[in-house]
């Protein structure tokens, strides 16, 4: 048997795993050829061509523009009321034990764990009964209320790990409560919390399904995105804008690994 | 309360001066008013606003529409509830639960070979590769990854170039002559829609079930062969068993995200409709709240029971 070499994978596993990362990843490098296409009616395979056009044709579309930027918008509003809630609640839960702790966890994670058009026609149907006109603000409180999860869980493991001896000793050497939380806690959970703030920042800009039910007449970047796809105009500026939200969404993953990378240091976690 | 508590307490309060220090001095007496303060915002939002948004719109479900003049009638009613029951309905609910099963079942098996490499062989670069590898489409956008779709199913897109290329098209036209799963094209047929499915929910599948085969230690499966088992049957006895948490983990997301999505079986798919699809057209054009109300319960209670199970068998350690 192969027990005394095992750190040597089958090849049949490595091929199923090397078809599996294939198959998660080809599709959207499939978009970035599309991008550069010269075909502009269909969506012919091999493109017949190669240009630069279509980047062009896509920087002067305004309604590209404009959905980008509500995107910009809510998605950074969002982000910091969900950084806000996030944080309070993981600093609450993680500080003490109290009655409805387990519930508190339950709480944040519904949102996310429902399925997006519960949450969606709940908030619609929320909004009609009190008569609240959509605007921005419907589409900032329904990503809001889903952004929280990713914000506590980045807090909760790290306050978690960030020892009470060292708010204690902080406590000790004279410092008041807000002395301590801006000089010892803030930047130990620094870096996690800027972690979560971009995967809710990635989270916010990317959702559709609660936004087409919070939303008016506003057309954020996904919106848009959607409308293409069932009503297409001019399909090679989708193909641009689409190449781009995946580059944009690459970066705050990215950054977000490298702060969380090197989550394990830190500083009292001995004990 | 005992004595060196007080004097400590009294020693760390003398150190606080100016209103900050004051404010900061009840904190630490009374702790509760800090944990209050804490709380109120989310309870407020979460609590509140969120949950009071979800009870109203579980109210409306047991209200009905009057068939004459299209208004919602505020008597409490199981009505809408039996309306469920009808052919049409509860072809979509059963339509959308196969669905959200059959992609449950081929993510695990797509997830597996990579989530076991990542968790048992890959060191170093490699596991780094395999994690980001995961995490990028994880979090790619939901829409564009259905686009590729699009542009990969379509009828002079990269599949059918290939099935020309390689001279299979006649594979392809005698798969897309079966019944159910055919149709005129990939792009219309059941196969479409559970490709994109499998497509867009399969990191979901792999990452918790890596974190589970991460926990089987190396020496158990060594342990199997050098006791004689055959590789299928230290994966059936040992690895299987103990992966099955992160199976289970991975599977509330695929079923649940399944259940509920009514955009890429709008996009990529047979007309036929989905549950998210019918509670979107019941409250919006047709304005049947009730209904779409009712239908929102569906995946609701469906999830509620495979959670329940997912937690008798221990599926939330491997979160």
């Amino acid at each position: 048997m192969r027990s005394d070499h095992e750190t040597r994978a089958p090849m049949a596993l490595k091929i199923a795993a090397a078809c599996g990362l294939l198959f998660m990843h080809v599709p959207i490098l499939l978009i970035f050829v599309y991008a550069f296409t010269t075909e502009d009616k269909t969506f012919q395979w091999p493109p017949p061509g190669y240009t630069l056009k279509w980047f062009a044709v896509a920087w002067n579309r305004p309604d590209v523009w404009s959905a980008l930027q509500l995107s910009l918008k809510v998605a950074s509003i969002s982000t910091i009321v969900a950084m806000v809630l996030g944080t309070l609640c993981a600093a609450a839960v993680s500080r003490s034990k109290f009655f409805g702790r387990e519930a508190i966890s339950l709480l944040v994670i519904l949102p996310i764990a429902l399925p997006g058009i519960i949450t969606g026609i709940a908030l619609r149907s929320a909004f009609n009964i009190a008569d609240i006109p959509f605007s921005v603000w419907t589409i900032v409180l329904g990503h809001a209320t889903f952004c929280v999860v990713v914000v506590y869980n980045n807090a909760v493991a790290r306050f978690r790990r960030l020892s009470g001896s060292l708010v204690e000793a902080s406590m000790d050497l004279g410092a008041n409560g807000f002395q301590t939380f801006r000089h010892v806690v803030l930047p130990n959970i620094a870096t996690s919390l800027l972690a979560g703030g971009m995967l809710a920042f990635a989270l916010s800009f990317d959702e559709v399904i609660v936004t087409t039910l919070t939303a008016g007449q506003q057309a954020t970047l996904p919106i848009w995105m959607l409308e293409e796809l069932v009503r297409p105009r001019q399909r090679p500026v989708t193909n641009v804008v689409a190449m781009i939200v995946v580059l944009v969404t690459f970066l705050p993953i990215l950054a977000a690994y490298y702060l969380t990378r090197d989550g394990d240091q830190v500083a009292g976690q001995g004990k | 309360m005992n004595n060196g508590a007080n004097n400590r307490r009294a020693a760390v309060t003398s150190a606080g001066s100016g209103l900050a220090g004051q404010i900061s001095d009840l904190f630490w007496r009374k702790p509760v008013i800090l944990l209050l303060l804490m709380l109120t915002p989310p309870l407020l939002w979460l609590g509140v606003v969120y949950i009071g948004s979800l009870l109203a719109l579980l109210a409306q479900s047991f209200f009905s529409i009057d068939e004459f003049s299209g208004l919602i009638n505020y008597q409490l009613t199981l009505k809408t509830y039996a309306e469920l029951l009808i052919p049409a309905n509860l072809d979509i609910i059963l339509r959308t639960v196969s669905m959200a099963a059959i992609v449950t079942l081929a993510s695990v098996i797509v997830a597996f070979p990579v989530a076991f490499y990542a968790a048992r062989y890959a060191r170093g670069r490699w596991k780094a590769l395999f994690y980001l590898g995961v995490m990028l489409p994880l979090w790619s956008s939901y829409l564009v990854k259905i686009y590729a779709w699009k542009l990969i199913l379509a009828k002079e897109g990269i599949l059918n170039w290939f099935f020309e290329l390689t001279h299979l098209k006649w594979l392809l036209d005698a798969y897309l002559a079966i019944p159910l799963i055919g149709g005129n094209s990939l792009s219309v047929s059941y196969t479409g829609t559970f490709l994109v499915f499998l497509y867009v929910w399969l990191p979901f599948m792999v990452l918790p079930m890596q974190a589970a085969l991460e926990r089987v230690p190396a020496n158990f499966l060594e342990a199997s062969s050098d006791l004689g088992a055959t590789p299928w049957q230290t994966f059936r006895n040992v690895l299987l068993p103990l992966a099955l948490p992160g199976v289970i983990a991975g599977s509330i997301f695929t079923f649940s995200l399944t259940l509920g999505d009514y955009i890429i079986p709008q996009i990529i798919g047979s007309s036929r409709l989905f549950i998210g699809q019918a509670v979107y057209s019941h409250q919006g054009t047709a304005g049947n709240i009730p209904l779409a109300a009712a239908f929102t319960v569906v995946p609701v209670v469906i999830m509620g029971f495979y959670l329940w199970m997912a937690k008798r068998k221990g599926a939330f350690d491997a979160l």
